[in-house]
């Protein structure tokens, strides 16, 4: 069994024990009481994301209904938004079936405002290939959500139990060719974040 | 895709540079990441403290190593995630095979992973019968060429858009002379959607690994990973055993240093974090020794094992910028390659420790501050105790040992080799000087860079 002898190797070689050191101390450094929004905005924009302040979820279903068209395949994981497949209805479906989905509308209840990144889990993603597959992906999230840095991010995830989570922080993107950015790689060709600010 | 090759690092340097607007070319745009990661470093006040605390995690990592590896796998299997072990690379190679072969799979899609460039799985698969095709751009792209990567970040970044275009209308389809890095990346677009929906296998590689809670997290810009993933039935996820990291909140700092390292960006667009496998579907992990173990146990080297593939030691390295990634004859390039190659095989990369200016930029951009180009120097000194260097080199090693590290002599030093180079070619041209090799010596400047400055100083005066 290489298992074993693995790790016999690795426990004769190793060399005496060396301490963690303290995190905390980069999370006060980092820690701040003013709103993330503008900074969330200013870093998710600079990395292609479209965001929105909104007010209510009729706002986000106005700017909808101008960006995409009627009849389009959309899904959408929050009950507010009901005029669209829900997705907690179609969990069992093949993930196969997803390939013709348009628009993906997701609620995340976490976000970064240093790198634009939004958290979300199996749970809000519904089906995990949901946010990837999409031609087009939305996020909605509250302004009291936003945290300033990984640190907190973190610190709020704690020891959360989930089969799968992502920090998505735009629409998927490549600089392979000669590096010039392309939106649009393999996955959504877009990422709309919506802000509610109330 | 074989690294195979008999040729030294000087050697392939000097085939590269023959083309030089392309060299001039390669070294700007690397630069230019290499800017766009300080313009990112310096954005964050804390960056230090954050390179500092990252190395010690690891370092505390590497100190119970064997203790985090039973803790990650006993966490990984309470999450319902399959764990292998692999001593080498023949052992990973046999593992995948076995876990595709048994479940009738011949066609497998695969996420950036260098670990299976070390391992050659593609060839080996190939030579199976199975059929791999990579998902990352870059990577797709140096595959359809039949060449390995030359960048471990940024895979193909050798190659022009125009040279892409060509592979592309040969193998895709696209346009004949189509050169759009838009359309061209739509085109891959399109072609790599019909694989992600076909593949029952997926194979990723592995950022990090979490002791405390058996998970790993894919960090990609694209989104392959998680397609290929989401979509198959079956993930293989490959690792390192260095990949361990002891607790999630690690994730915090880890996350915070790698894009902003490699790219010049705040963060990969997907972050993901895989800790159970979806329903009636199944997660394969295999730790892979290789090496690594013995590395572990080389007191002067071990720090190479902290090393979270960044790249960033690469986009600085004068060294790789004008060689190119492919003249390191090996998987991962550049200066943490040149560390790690000689640990599996001294005598096939005896050039690598070599190909280093040990100008040091690589250790100042490292964010996890591996002592690069101290490793570098040490490796010179155990190779060339172990009998592997060739003579010329060693000769003229030790000459620009000493110069450099006395400020007097480098200076008298310049002017008589600049009196050498104008008045009598043939002393510098001769085969004890390995720098000449290939490529005409410089035209000696008629004064120094210290004469100059010195001038200029006095008359500023
Ligand atoms: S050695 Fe350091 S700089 Fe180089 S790839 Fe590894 S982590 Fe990045």
């Amino acid at each position: 069994m290489s298992r074993e002898k693995i790790l016999a190797a690795v426990k004769s070689n190793q060399f005496s024990h060396a301490e963690l050191p303290n995190v905390d101390i980069l999370d006060a450094l980092t820690a701040s009481d003013v709103s993330q929004v503008k900074q969330y905005t200013t870093v998710a924009t600079a990395g292609g994301s479209f965001v929105y302040e909104v007010s209510d979820f009729d706002a986000i279903k106005t700017i909808l209904h101008k960006e995409f068209k009627a009849g389009v395949k959309i899904i959408s994981g929050i009950k507010e938004l009901d005029e669209y497949t829900y997705a907690g209805n179609v969990v069992d479906e093949l993930a196969h079936s997803f390939a013709d989905v348009e628009l993906t509308i997701l609620r995340s209840f976490l976000g970064v405002a240093e790198n634009g990144a939004l958290w979300l889990t199996e749970t809000q993603m519904n089906v995990r290939v949901l946010p990837f597959i999409s031609q087009h992906l939305a996020i909605v999230i509250h302004q009291d959500d936003l945290v300033p840095a990984m640190g907190q991010a973190y610190a709020k995830i704690g020891n959360a139990d989930y089969g799968y989570g992502a920090f998505i922080s735009g629409p998927s993107k490549t600089a392979d060719i000669e590096q010039s950015l392309v939106i649009g790689a393999q996955g959504p060709r877009s990422l709309s974040v919506f802000i509610l600010t109330t | 895709m074989s690294n195979v090759t008999e040729k030294s690092h000087a050697e392939l340097a000097a085939a590269f540079n023959k083309d030089e607007p392309r060299v001039d070319w390669h070294d700007e745009t690397l630069w230019w990441v290499r800017q766009k990661r300080d313009i990112q470093a310096h954005k964050l006040p804390e960056w230090e403290l954050l390179r500092e605390t990252a190395s010690q995690i690891k370092n505390n990592v590497l100190s119970n190593l064997s203790g985090y590896l039973e803790q990650f796998e006993a966490n990984a299997i309470k999450n319902g995630v399959v764990v292998h072990w692999a001593a080498d690379a023949a052992e990973h190679n046999k593992i995948v095979h076995q876990l595709l072969t048994e479940r009738g799979i011949n066609r497998m899609v695969k996420s950036k992973s260098m670990l299976t460039e070390e391992c050659h799985l593609n060839e080996y698969l190939k030579e199976q019968g199975l059929d791999v095709i990579d998902s990352d751009l870059g990577e797709r792209i140096v595959q359809l060429a039949g060449e390995p990567p030359s960048h471990i970040v940024l895979p193909c970044i050798h190659k022009k858009k125009e040279e892409i275009g060509d592979i592309f209308h040969e193998h895709l389809g696209s346009a004949k002379g189509e050169s759009d890095p838009k359309i061209l990346t739509e085109t891959a677009r399109q072609h790599l959607r019909e694989v992600f929906l076909t593949r029952r296998a997926a194979l990723t590689g592995v950022n990090f690994a979490i002791a405390e809670t058996g998970e790993f997290v894919i960090c990609t810009n694209e989104g392959n990973a998680d397609m290929g993933a989401h979509l198959a039935e079956i993930h293989i996820a490959s690792m390192g055993l260095e990949k361990i990291i002891p607790e999630r909140k690690h994730l915090g700092i880890f996350l915070r240093l790698l894009t902003r390292s490699a790219t010049g960006q705040p963060i990969t667009t997907y972050s993901s974090h895989f800790k159970k496998p979806q329903e009636n579907k199944q997660i394969h992990i295999i730790i892979v020794d290789n090496g690594r173990s013995i590395q572990l146990g080389r007191e002067d080297f071990r720090n190479s094992l902290k090393c979270i593939r960044c790249g960033a030691c690469m986009n600085t390295c004068p060294v790789y910028r004008k060689s190119g990634g492919h003249s390191y004859h090996t998987a991962i390039a550049g200066p943490i390659g040149s560390i790690l190659a000689p640990n599996l095989d001294m005598k096939k990369y005896a050039d690598l420790p070599f190909a280093s200016t040990l100008c040091g930029s690589c250790s100042n951009v490292c964010p996890v501050k591996i002592d690069i180009h101290d490793q570098l120097y040490k490796w010179r000194q155990v190779i060339v105790k172990e009998g592997y260097t060739p003579t010329a080199k060693t000769i003229a090693m030790k000459a620009m040992a000493i110069t450099l590290s006395s400020p007097a002599l480098y200076r008298s030093g310049g002017k008589m080799g600049r009196l050498v180079f104008k008045y009598a070619p043939f002393a510098v041209n001769n085969k004890l000087n390995p720098w000449y090799k290939h490529r005409e010596m410089p035209k000696a400047p008629e004064e120094s860079f210290g004469e100059w400055y010195n001038k200029r100083k006095e008359g500023k005066k």
